[in-house]
């Protein structure tokens, strides 16, 4: 039975005819060659989220990131002119890593007033110019303007920076994330500076967890375990439906609604909730900013009274969830391998006023993991299954339709780079 | 040298339950059984609105050392309170191996 309305098309899913609704395959995740081509094809060329404003805050202050399917690594770094700098983390002499610290392959962060090369002395600006070359007299008609760091495109949305690693990209991100960026403009993202940082090397391709996150049709079952048993028996008879969904270009949302912050009646909670007030939803009591109580328009677009979370998974890798309570969560998925990546979850809170605050926000973030090694235990089976071929299509309900567009919106990067771009045909003499 | 102040001398048994960070908190929950992690929690729980009434009364920012420390064992409570009040095992169910790290926490 529908608790709340769908599209006139009679289904999320049919309102995109675009998007089919056959059962699908899961090739595309288990298939090395393909996650090749999704390299090149996704990864060299879109926007990706590496961070925030925050993380930079003053002239010099820098951090590095590795971009494994993109093949580099890059640092981010607030130069002198103040503006936001990102550059191949590679010196041009002879290709050494230049930022890192003790582990090469490890990322790294601090503040400085230049990059020095370990390993001959070469110094950069803090905006990329070569400054300094150990015994620059014994190179050959070497003109220092000619070997700055390798600049990458960056700019910033709604505080988040953003990198991409094509240098013949025209679009900016701010029309890259089209209607959903702009309609979340004007949250206040820059008053939530309190941050819990998790990470984890999940054994699945990059897709499954994003599919794992983008649908709660799982929830009620797959987290049963996490609420009280009464609490628990009432969420797997209801299910879950959506309150909205929108897809926009390669990205996509979904409007859920959140009874539990707080929730109608206090035994539906546990203990530790019922008196710090505050739970997996996030504190109960709002913080005192503005901004969380009118919504730009990309947040509960049904504007329903039981709205609780927004969901938006912007391609590729990256997942913003704004929870009605006024705190929000990101998701960054950097594959390693095609069945193999690093996941992110990040919480950003306004920072708390006393320890009552601090406690609530504590059990928000603590309880975050408890779920996410949920989700994330099962992936790995699912990858060593789909890898079996021993089924190779899966129904995809409605309620599943984000997976289906982000499955299609990455075949269609793929299959554009393969029309798009010649093929290379090795001369044989 | 009590460890908490002096309105908390009952948690002093627990007081290796005062951790800094969540990965040691974590990893003291995973290490326990079920018959300490309820002993602990039956000791700290009635008196975790009394000490969230102390703490409000400081400055977060510039806590005294014991308060700090009172402030760390409700964030044990806090990891505590999973096992106790809903899983009956320490480690939440159906997780098998996953694990995830927390990279940056706050500071207090």
């Amino acid at each position: 039975m529908a608790h709340f309305a769908k599209p006139d098309a009679g289904s999320w899913t049919e309102h995109y005819p675009e998007l089919g609704t056959a059962p699908v395959s899961y090739e595309d995740s288990i298939s090395p060659e393909h996650y090749e081509l999704e390299r090149k094809a996704i990864f060299a060329r879109t926007w990706l989220n590496v961070g925030r404003v925050e993380q930079i805050p003053r002239t010099g202050s820098y951090f590095t990131r590795e971009i494994h399917a993109a093949g580099t690594s890059v640092v981010v770094v607030r130069g002198r002119d103040g503006e936001i700098h990102a550059f191949h983390n590679i010196c041009r002499h002879r290709g050494n890593k230049l930022v890192w610290n003790d582990y090469p392959g490890e990322e790294t962060k601090g503040t400085c007033r230049q990059f020095t090369c370990k390993y001959h002395g070469w110094r950069y600006s803090t905006e990329g110019e070569l400054t300094f070359v150990q015994q620059e007299s014994e190179f050959f008609d070497l003109d220092k303007e000619d070997y700055g760091l390798a600049a990458v495109q960056v700019e910033t949305w709604e505080g988040f920076i953003f990198v991409n690693l094509n240098p013949d990209n025209t679009t900016s991100v701010h029309d890259y994330l089209g209607e959903l960026g702009a309609g979340l403009a004007g949250y206040p993202f820059d008053e939530m500076t309190q941050v819990y940082k998790y990470r984890a090397n999940v054994g699945s391709n990059w897709k499954l967890f994003i599919d794992a996150f983008a649908e709660f049709y799982h929830a009620p079952v797959l987290h049963a375990k996490q609420a009280t048993a009464e609490e628990s028996r009432k969420l797997s008879g209801v299910g879950f439906e959506a309150l909205a969904y929108a897809l926009d270009g390669p990205h996509g949302m979904v409007s859920s609604w959140g009874g539990m912050s707080p929730p109608k009646d206090l035994n539906m909670v546990k203990p530790i909730e019922q008196v710090l007030h505050s739970g997996l939803f996030g504190p109960w009591d709002r913080p005192d900013i503005e901004g969380i109580d009118t919504l730009p328009p990309a947040l509960n677009p049904a504007r329903h009274k039981a709205w609780g979370v927004d969901s938006f998974v912007l391609f590729p890798n990256f997942m913003l969830l704004v929870w009605a309570p006024g705190w929000y969560l990101t998701y960054h998925y950097w594959p390693t391998s095609y069945n193999s990546h690093v996941f992110e979850g990040t919480l950003y809170f306004v920072p708390p006023k006393n320890a009552t605050e601090r406690l609530r926000q504590e059990l928000t973030a603590v309880t975050f993991k408890e779920y996410a090694l949920q989700d994330g235990n099962t992936l790995e089976a699912t990858q060593t299954m789909l890898e079996s071929r021993a089924v190779t299509e899966f129904p995809l309900n409605d309620q599943e339709i984000l997976l289906r567009h982000l499955h299609k919106t990455a075949r269609d990067y793929v299959a554009e780079y393969q029309t798009t771009t010649p093929v290379r045909i090795s001369a044989v003499s | 040298m009590p460890t908490f102040p002096a309105d908390f001398a009952e948690l002093e048994p627990f007081a290796d339950w005062s951790l800094a960070t969540e990965s040691e908190r974590y990893a003291k929950r995973l290490s326990s059984t079920m018959d300490e992690l309820q002993a602990f929690y039956d000791a700290a729980f009635p008196r975790l609105a009394d000490a969230l009434a102390h703490l409000d009364a400081l400055e977060l920012d510039a806590l005294p050392d014991d308060a700090t420390r009172l402030l760390w064992l409700c964030y044990s409570l806090v990891n505590a309170s999973f096992p106790v009040e809903v899983w009956r095992q320490p480690r939440v169910p159906d997780s098998g191996a996953a694990s995830m790290d927390m990279l940056i926490e706050p500071a207090v």
